[in-house]
């Protein structure tokens, strides 16, 4: 792939050639050039280009893994956000320090105690720290053993370890804790590990019971809204009815008066109530929204015009790719625009954070996913040094990207401020978190693609988008402080360079193309707030990819899945769709009318993991509804930590982006967002599921990670737009797959 | 203020509550059992749902004061992280969660349906669960959770 370069300077991905990460291997290569993820959007530098993983930004052996009397800890700067994540690194830090999982105390993200690996998101985690991990759990194992050995005066070949405990050819033995005593563990890791076969592997590639379930299952104080401080008061926030509008009047003393309220805050149109109970927090805000009088707000589109909104708005235009000559004339051409709406996380749980100022220092628990970026975007906003602001990741509802979190525990930081020594809890209520949550941007992309003889040539693709990556770089990114009297403001919205991509991920097809010329107009000019969510723009763009290449398959009179095959020569992608063939037995027409078959495939951000699918349903031909009856894929994620969340994850990314694909949209109107709660921003239900799910994982033992959270997302949406034009006979672009959002 | 006794996992509990408190609030802070949790207010996810004599109800939605001489029960009366029940050891079994949150209300449900039909059907599950929403996709487990307690074995779809 080649890209223009020095168009736009601020995208560092140009000033490095266009530079594609390269490829790594879990043991002695490692991984260099790897900058522009939505993974280190702050405060992470590379210290160690060399190292691979997150040793890069966090390289002493140290900040990952401490041995003592009192046990083994391993630290994560990674979250558990409801993926398994923290179980599939136990068991890779297990693994390689060859002690049993329960051996290991694992402490995931804390700004005082573990390494910064900035976001946990766009399915890095194992890659980033599943590999460090892999690397520095082996090295200091292999330490310890050096340790022994020299103190046995034994050549180190011919230890072995077992349960933490060293052990000699003449019945020596010396515990993990005895031989860390001669061993400087703060130290820069190596470029080079121990090597392990995979077929050694006792814990990686084996199913290990998540760590979370049992207490999630039994009433355990799982997550951040089951926290209980002693003396804990609960607050509630008041938002404005829409961004931008002014506080005209407030009634704080009636509100103060309320029972069981014990502090009304008001700084410029932040309002916020405290309460010693809960419910009477609910009653006092209640009421404050029935005083507070604003005005002005900032203009919102009406939702018809939103695309074509989009197109006339400024924008930045970035080239994603240009290469080859487009030629002459083709025989077949697919010429069409792909539309998508604004979407919520739609998180069940509403965002929640406790937050206590006690001695100078102020922690924050939060269901954050980067520790790091918060602490710092809360410190300016109090404009507190950042040694005096401690984050501590706590699980909350699944996020799916940044929803609410960041937001909510700058709440609590506000509010926590202004009584101190007393922590405080404050957890939004469901129309706060549906009006104030970061969108997923609404998308407009243009396709113009030809072939000839069989072959793919020229793909022009232009998408249009507002940004998906509204991370918390500065205090401004914080709506909280947004609202108040000295407002903070937004640092200016920059997208993620290829290759990760950002509206742009997924962008370039990985097929075998003659000429690409492909852009991204990035709009920054919006009423809505938009941001990450799980797989950016890699949701529309495989989607219009491959509807884009199923109807040139059908106009030439070619099967689809083997123009796929005939243009790609990567030997993983085309296992993928191999399997998916063979397992659902493509090429198969149904006779029943209204019954339609779909395939896609992709492979994510075209560096990571590899997904192909195929689905089976019936569109109802006089309600149009789609019922998915059979799904079927086949994933490789390179070296599988854990089959069973894998497994779990490419299930719920398929019942996931099925709910995004058919039922979604956010409902908005010159008046404000609709979308208030579950009946404004209908989600998939039991009875919408699909009847039957097939997951088949193709393992690559000793292969490098490559994550797993996001790759079903894309594919997913354009086997089932695949599936209902095979079904109907009419290509719906539009999403989500309803008969009122597609052309009459 | 009123006192009001709400009998909850089979013991009476004597509460000092604003009358119109919901029973989701006296459960979480006035209890301190964590397994029904917020998450509309309006009945519209079960994130909150508890059983009321034998029937699934949005404890968000449910005022304390209707309920004294009810038997309320939560998720936490099937049993414990070391020693779950039977419903919960399924759960476990297929590993059905990924966030959690929805899944204590999603063990409510299952469970009133299972003790006024232990072997329902696939399709009676769907049905019945569809007052509960998960947002990350774990339904598929949930229906093979349930499944267990129902007695299905493997083939059955």
């Amino acid at each position: 792939m080649s890209e223009a370069n020095g168009l736009n300077p601020s995208r560092r991905a140009f000033l490095r050639g266009g530079a594609l990460l390269m490829a790594f291997t879990l043991m002695p290569v490692a991984r260099r050039a790897l900058a522009d993820t939505e993974v280190d959007t702050l405060g992470t530098v590379v210290l160690a280009p060399d190292l691979p993983g997150s040793l890069r930004t966090n390289p002493y052996l140290d900040a990952w893994i401490r041995i003592g009397a009192d046990g083994i800890t391993v630290y994560t700067g990674k979250v558990e956000l409801g993926t398994g994540v923290k179980t599939a690194l136990l068991q890779i830090a297990a693994e390689r320090l060859q002690v049993p999982a329960s051996a290991i105390n694992l402490l995931t993200a804390d700004t005082a105690l573990t390494p910064n690996e900035g976001y946990t998101a766009g399915s890095h985690s194992i890659f980033d720290s599943g590999t460090a991990l892999y690397n520095a759990a082996a090295q200091v194992r292999e330490m310890l053993v050096d340790a022994a050995a020299r103190s046995w005066q034994i050549d180190a070949a011919q230890l072995s370890t077992r349960d933490g405990i060293i052990e000699g050819p003449n019945g020596e033995r010396m515990a993990y804790a005895d031989a860390v005593k001669h061993v400087d563990v703060h130290q820069y890791a190596k470029a080079q590990s121990p090597a392990m076969a995979a077929a050694d592997f006792k814990l990686i590639g084996h199913n290990l019971p998540r760590l979370d379930i049992p207490a999630k299952v039994s009433g355990g104080a799982a997550f951040v809204q089951d926290m209980r401080l002693p003396g804990m008061l609960h607050a509630r926030v008041i938002r404005p009815p829409r961004p931008g509008c002014t506080l005209q009047a407030f009634d704080a003393a009636s509100i103060e008066a309320l029972n069981g309220v014990v502090k009304v805050i008001r700084d410029g149109n932040y309002l916020a109530v405290v309460a010693g109970d809960e419910w009477q927090a609910i009653k006092a805000m209640r009421a404050g929204m029935e005083s507070a009088k604003w005005s002005g707000g900032e203009a919102i589109p009406e939702a018809a015009g939103i695309h074509d909104l989009l197109k006339q708005l400024p924008s930045k235009r970035y080239p994603i790719s240009n290469n080859g000559n487009p030629g002459g004339a083709t025989e077949t051409r697919f010429k069409a625009r792909v539309t998508k709406q604004y979407l919520m996380h739609g998180s069940i749980g509403p965002s929640c954070a406790v937050a206590w100022f006690n001695d100078g220092v102020l922690t924050v628990w939060t269901h954050t996913q980067g520790v790091y970026p918060l602490r710092a975007g809360i410190a300016e906003m109090l404009r507190l040094p950042p040694d005096r602001v401690r984050c501590i990741h706590t699980e909350g509802s699944g996020c799916y990207g940044h929803n609410g979190a960041d937001d909510a525990a700058a709440d609590a930081a506000l509010i926590a401020m202004r009584l101190p020594g007393t922590p405080v809890r404050v957890q939004w209520m469901r129309e706060q978190e549906n009006l104030w949550e970061p969108y997923s941007s609404a998308m407009v992309t243009e396709v113009d693609a030809g072939l000839s003889q069989g072959r793919l040539q020229d793909w022009n693709y232009e998408l249009w988008t507002t940004p998906h990556n509204e991370r918390i770089v500065n205090a401004g990114r914080l709506l909280p402080a947004r609202l108040l009297a000295k407002p903070f403001t937004s640092a200016p919205s920059v997208p993620i360079a290829q290759p990760e991509g950002d509206g742009d991920r997924n962008a370039v097809p990985l097929y075998e193309l003659g000429a690409t010329r492909i852009n991204m107009n990035f709009v920054t000019t919006m009423p809505f707030r938009t941001s990450a969510m799980r797989s950016l723009g890699a949701h529309i763009n495989i989607f219009a990819i491959e509807a884009g290449i199923d109807e040139l398959a059908i106009k030439a009179g070619l099967d689809p899945l083997a123009l796929r095959l005939a243009h790609l020569s990567d030997p993983r992608a085309r296992a993928v769709i191999e399997r998916v063939r063979d397992e659902i037995g493509w090429p198969h027409k149904s006779s029943e009318p209204g019954a339609g078959i779909g395939f896609a495939f992709a492979r994510y951000k075209n560096i990571m993991g590899y997904c192909a699918l195929a689905v089976k349903l019936r569109v109802h031909p006089q309600t149009g509804e789609i019922r998915v009856d059979h799904v079927v894929t086949a994933v490789d994620v390179g070296q599988i930590v854990s089959p069973d969340g894998l497994r779990n994850q490419v299930e719920g990314g398929i019942v996931q982006s099925t709910s995004w694909t058919l039922y979604e949209k956010v409902a908005y109107d010159a008046g404000g967002i609709r979308s208030y709660d579950w009946s404004g921003y209908p989600i998939l239900r039991f009875t919408q599921l699909p009847k039957k799910v097939d997951v088949h994982l193709l393992d690559q033992p000793g292969e490098p990670f490559l994550g797993a959270a996001e790759i079903v997302q894309g594919p997913m949406a354009a086997a089932l737009g695949n599936a209902v034009s095979n079904a109907t006979g009419r290509r719906w672009l539009n999403l989500p797959l309803t008969r009122s959002t597609q052309p009459a | 203020m009123s006192q009001i006794t709400l009998t909850v996992n089979g013991a009476a509990q004597v509460l000092e509550l604003e009358a119109d408190m919901p029973l989701l609030y006296a459960l979480r802070n006035h209890l301190n059992l964590n397994g029904a949790k917020y998450g509309c207010g309006l009945g519209q996810c079960g994130a909150c749902t508890v059983i009321v004599d034998d029937q699934p109800v949005f404890a968000c939605l449910t005022p304390c004061a209707g309920l004294e001489g009810k038997k309320i029960r939560t998720v936490e009366s099937l049993g414990s992280a070391e020693k779950p029940g039977p419903l919960q050891a399924a759960f476990i079994d297929k590993q059905a969660a990924q966030c959690g949150y929805c899944i204590a209300g999603m063990l409510m449900r299952a469970q009133a349906l299972l003790e006024r039909d232990p072997h329902p059907d696939e399709q009676t599950i769907r049905e019945h669960m569809a007052g509960n929403l998960c947002r990350c996709g774990t339904h598929l487990r949930i229906i093979e959770a349930i499944k267990q307690v129902a007695g299905h074995n493997g083939s059955r779809t």
